[in-house]
């Protein structure tokens, strides 16, 4: 019963949304002209990109690899935090370990420059 | 579950409907408001008067501007991928609405009759609910600059997506503070307790991060990176017209209005009266709540103004290192300090005092050694300028080109070469001795 | 740029600022029978991403411009990008040329200046200066230019200074994000553009120098409205420095950004606060004095960082200098001609305001219609046909604000110009952008680009 709401929310907004996108395409003029349908690049007859936007640099998979392994760790802290109270003393040095054991993988990325972005 | 929660549950199905109605029609009119309030504040920052045409104060600007986007022609290149790209803005409107539903404006009214709270949803996992579906509110960002097939989206995509994540790690540490002091996750109870200090003071360190963080996370200046016009043109919605474009705009601003009602309730006690207006009884009764909630709200807008008003953008390594060597460490170590203070208190009988004077000391002692730090750092960085200082004797051929001396200094007399030996720099033969001249006359 | 500055050069020379040149790769690019807009050189490498001409495979060839918000009118950009990493720079320029060199070869010598004004449409009164003083220097009356022409030219081009300078940091604090740094400069600009509508009737391109003085005196209460709007001006000037000076980002991304050392500027032929940001105090107006710049009392700004937040601090300290001239031209104006005695180069009518607002004076129109046949014919003939200049060539070179803005004048003997060919400072500055920018961010691109500061009304004439 608790999502109830969220669904009719989710209902009302994907549909101005859809409704939205759906619209903008039936009201607006349409005269075509073939530059209006290229890739916006300054100006310029745009540059040949390699299929599929080419490869991304590995820089930013790094990134993404980095924030799985905080946002996992976010999550165990949820649970801990709240329960906190309950937990006492046996919880905190838990906790500190676990912050700390991960800690170390940070600061050894760290270190060997994993979060430079040059 | 708490109260609030069982009596949101006793809602009948149209009180429902009227509220996630009330909810969707006060996020358009506070989007048409916000966008109307920032040009109008920003123009007076910069000596301008701003949009004053349409409506009083130019309040009906940004409802001209939207129906004028209606009847713009809708592009789609043809390099984009279709699908997704008219996906794209459906995927980053919908979850704005949505992160919404577990906001709480106020405290138990009537509405015909039927006694409820101002909130949509109550969970006891509010707040992660709101991560998560801010979450998926990336993927409309990265996928429009992805499916637009074109360079300067899939750099502004690559770079929101990049960040976005790099700053909810932030803005998710920030939080746990909150649910530590609370021992809730749910936004009724956090706001509940909130009733004698807000955690904006007492967590103020949590407060801070989850301040920077909320700019970050909405791609608003100094962090406006994904669609730095100055260098990405319009970022990721560079090839969106029309409507598409409209609902990204619309829901950069109800992004802004999410964090902002987030952080009120958090750490700025909800819906509940400020100080001096809390002394009086009335003040966190019936719809009143309302009125302080929406204050909070719109302050909270004008910061985010007033950051665009004054200060530049960021460079994108620089921003990153803010958050991954600034922000997170700082959350993790505050956390660990917090918590630690927490079960002193509780497993010990060291006074509040004690220990808050323990602190202090501890933080008085970091200055210091922070100054001496600075200090030292400074004596460092003057003989680096000493010896950077250019000496008086200056051999003009030293970078590979005749340089004329600067102020102060004098030619090293220059041993003579033969000819072929300047090939160092082809032109040096023919461009030398003008230079050289030109140092002498300067 | 193409040409001049890649097929001039021996591919692979030994020189510090050469490009790594790409071997073998560009001559299979150019065997695919593309066509591209740019020719030479390895350009059909620069300009294509076909993958097999390049090792990096995560590269994007990005074009910035030339309709891109950060690039100062139509300069075109190519980077070669790794990430946010730019590997490669090349610069695209030719996209706003106008002739104007060429058209001057079939106007007179006096209509001349009404093309050059228009080449950098941000200091209008430098291209004049330059002109005008070369024309003058072939006629051999340099030293005949009445008093009060040479401080009327010496107020405009300081406060022409000023408001280029304006414009300068205005736009380059937009792009780099910052707003109100953007509208205050234009403000302020607007100042100095009221003073410009009050003395020549347009606020750019106002052929108001001519060859033996300016075209017209000041109007009346023009001293008054100087005063006034400079004093304004100079009061405002604090919150640039207060927005920026000691801003944590904007120093950020300012600091050690677009460095280009001395050896590098004297390489290039940088001029103007770019080299003045390495140190050395090398300005026109001290080294080689025109217009009577020795009688003036003022500073060189330098800086000793050769980076984009020197060349800014030094623009601001510029502009107080610049303000300081403008105090002392007041001061010296006094009453007289504005235009040489010689009747045959001096512009015959002097204008008026007439009944319908503008037009030539009165007296002027009596003298030659009604009392003298010989004036008619002298007006007639200076008038359509223009002055001879004696054959020969000038070089002259004034302290733009962008730097050395040189005119290489080659006359005939005619009453048209033979040649004329302007050093614009943004051309030459602008090909210290690739050694200012590779290695850097693409952020960084953009506040080198905004730190040289062209104008591409200037860079492609």
């Amino acid at each position: 019963m608790d999502w109830v709401p969220i669904a009719w929310l989710g209902g009302i907004a994907f549909g101005f949304a859809v409704f939205s996108v759906v619209a903008g395409a039936l009201t607006g003029p349409r005269r075509y002209n073939r530059a209006k349908l290229q890739a916006y690049e300054c100006g310029i007859e745009p540059t040949p990109q390699p299929v599929g936007g080419g490869r991304f640099p590995v820089k930013y998979y790094l990134t993404a690899m980095l924030f799985i392994v905080f946002d996992i760790e976010i999550v165990f802290l949820y649970p801990w935090a709240v329960a906190f109270d309950s937990l006492g003393l046996f919880g905190l040095i838990e906790m500190v370990l676990f912050i700390a054991t991960v800690f170390v993988a940070f600061a050894y990325v760290w270190r060997r420059g994993g979060l430079e972005w040059d | 579950m708490n109260d609030t929660a069982s009596l949101l549950a006793d809602d009948p199905w149209w009180l429902i409907a009227f509220k996630a109605v009330c909810v969707f029609g006060f996020l358009v009119v506070i989007t048409l408001f916000n966008i109307v309030f920032e040009r109008r504040v920003v123009a007076r920052m910069q000596h301008r008067i701003g949009p004053n045409r349409h409506g009083p104060f130019g309040s009906l600007q940004s409802l001209a501007d939207g129906v004028k986007l209606a009847f713009k022609e809708d592009l789609t290149p043809s390099t984009a991928d279709k699908v997704v790209f008219f996906l794209a803005p459906v995927i980053s409107t919908a979850p704005a609405f949505l992160a919404f539903a577990v906001i709480p404006f106020g405290p138990e009214v009537s509405i015909f009759g039927e006694r409820t709270t101002l909130q949509l949803a109550d969970f006891p996992v509010g707040v992660l609910y709101v991560l998560a579906i801010a979450s998926v509110g990336i993927y409309g960002i990265v996928l429009a600059g992805w499916s637009s097939g074109s360079t300067y989206p899939l750099l502004g995509g690559l770079r929101s997506s990049a960040q976005m994540i790099s700053y909810e790690v932030a803005m998710g540490l920030s939080f746990v503070a909150v649910f530590l002091v609370a021992g809730s996750m749910s936004t009724s109870q956090i706001v509940a307790e909130q009733s004698d200090w807000w955690y904006g003071v007492i967590l103020f360190p949590s407060f801070a991060i989850y301040l920077v963080a909320m700019v970050g996370e909405t791609n608003r200046a100094p962090f406006d990176l994904p669609e730095a016009e100055g260098e990405l043109v319009g970022g990721f919605h560079t090839e969106y017209s029309s409507l598409k474009f409209a609902l990204f705009f619309l829901a950069e601003y109800i992004n802004m209005v999410n964090v902002s009602a987030l952080a009120t309730t958090l750490f700025l006690g909800g819906w509940r009266a400020p100080w001096p207006i809390s002394l009086w009884d009335g003040a966190n009764e019936g719809w009143w709540p309302l009125l302080w909630w929406i204050a909070k709200v719109v302050i909270l807008i004008f910061v985010f103004v007033w950051l665009r008003g004054t200060l530049p953008r960021l460079r994108y390594d620089q921003f990153m290192k803010l958050g991954w060597k600034g922000l997170i460490p700082v959350s993790l170590a505050w956390i660990v300090l917090l918590a630690t203070v927490l079960t002193v208190r509780r497993e010990t009988d060291i006074d509040t005092r004690t220990l808050l004077f323990t602190f202090a000391g501890i933080l008085v002692v970091g200055l210091l050694l922070s100054f001496v730090w600075d200090a030292v750092a400074a004596r460092k960085e003057a003989t680096k300028l000493e010896v950077r200082t250019a000496p008086r004797q200056r051999d003009a051929f030293s970078g590979g080109f005749p340089v004329p001396p600067l102020p102060g200094q004098s030619l090293d007399e220059p041993a003579r070469q033969p000819a072929h030996s300047g090939a160092a720099a082809p032109d040096a033969g023919t461009t030398g001795p003008d230079t050289a001249q030109e140092g002498d006359r300067g | 740029m193409s040409s001049s500055m890649y097929d001039a050069r021996p591919a692979g020379a030994d020189d510090p600022f050469e490009q790594t040149p790409l071997g073998d790769a560009a001559d299979e690019g150019a065997s695919e029978g593309r066509v591209f807009t740019v020719s030479g050189s390895d350009w059909d490498v620069v300009g294509s991403s076909d993958p097999d001409s390049h090792i990096g495979e995560e590269r994007i060839v990005v074009n910035m411009g030339p309709q891109h918000p950060s690039t100062h009118g139509v300069l075109r950009l190519i980077l070669e990008m790794e990430g946010e990493t730019v590997t490669e720079t090349r610069l695209g320029i030719g996209y706003l040329h106008t002739g104007i060199e060429k058209n001057a070869e079939y106007r007179n010598w006096t209509q001349g200046v009404t093309f050059v004004t228009r080449m950098d449409y941000l200091a209008p009164f430098f291209n004049e200066a330059a002109y005008v003083l070369g024309v003058e220097r072939l006629l051999g009356i340099s030293d005949q230019i009445p008093e009060r022409a040479n401080v009327i030219r010496v107020m405009l081009m300081e406060l022409n200074r000023v408001s280029s300078h304006l414009v300068c940091l205005a736009t380059g604090g937009m792009e780099l994000g910052a707003l109100t740094v953007m509208t205050i400069g234009f403000r302020e600009r607007e100042l100095i553009l009221d003073i410009f509508e009050a003395v020549t009737g347009l606020r750019m391109n106002h052929a108001y120098f001519r060859p033996g003085g300016v075209a017209q005196d000041l109007p009346s209460g023009a001293t008054e409205l100087i005063r006034r709007n400079v004093d304004l001006v100079r009061s405002r000037l604090h919150e640039y420095e207060d927005l920026c000076n000691e801003n944590y980002i904007f120093k950020k991304r300012t600091v050690g950004v677009g460095y280009l050392d001395l050896t590098g500027c004297m390489a290039l032929g940088i001029t103007g606060p770019i080299l003045r940001a390495t140190g050395l105090p090398h300005d026109l107006r001290k080294s080689q004095p025109y217009c009577g710049y020795e009688t003036y009392d003022f500073d060189v700004a330098t800086w000793d960082t050769s980076d984009a937040y020197g060349r800014f601090r030094i623009r601001l300290e510029e502009m107080k200098q610049s303000l300081r001239i403008v105090d002392q031209c007041l001061e010296r104006l006094a009453p007289g001609p504005v235009m040489v005695e010689d009747k045959k180069i001096a512009w015959p009518a002097q204008l008026a305001l007439g009944g319908d607002g503008l037009g030539n004076s009165l007296d002027h129109i009596r003298h030659i219609m009604g009392e003298s046949m010989e004036a008619l014919i002298h007006h007639f003939k200076l008038v359509t046909e223009g002055f001879r200049v004696p054959p020969g060539q000038v070089y002259t070179a004034i302290e733009s604000p962008r730097g050395e803005l040189g005119c290489h004048l080659v006359s005939d003997g005619g009453t048209r110009p033979y040649r004329v060919h302007f050093r614009d400072p943004s051309f030459t500055n602008l090909q210290s952008a690739p050694a200012m920018t590779e290695g850097g961010q693409v952020a960084d691109v953009i506040a080198a680009v905004a730190s040289i500061d062209p104008v591409m009304g200037g860079v492609d004439r």
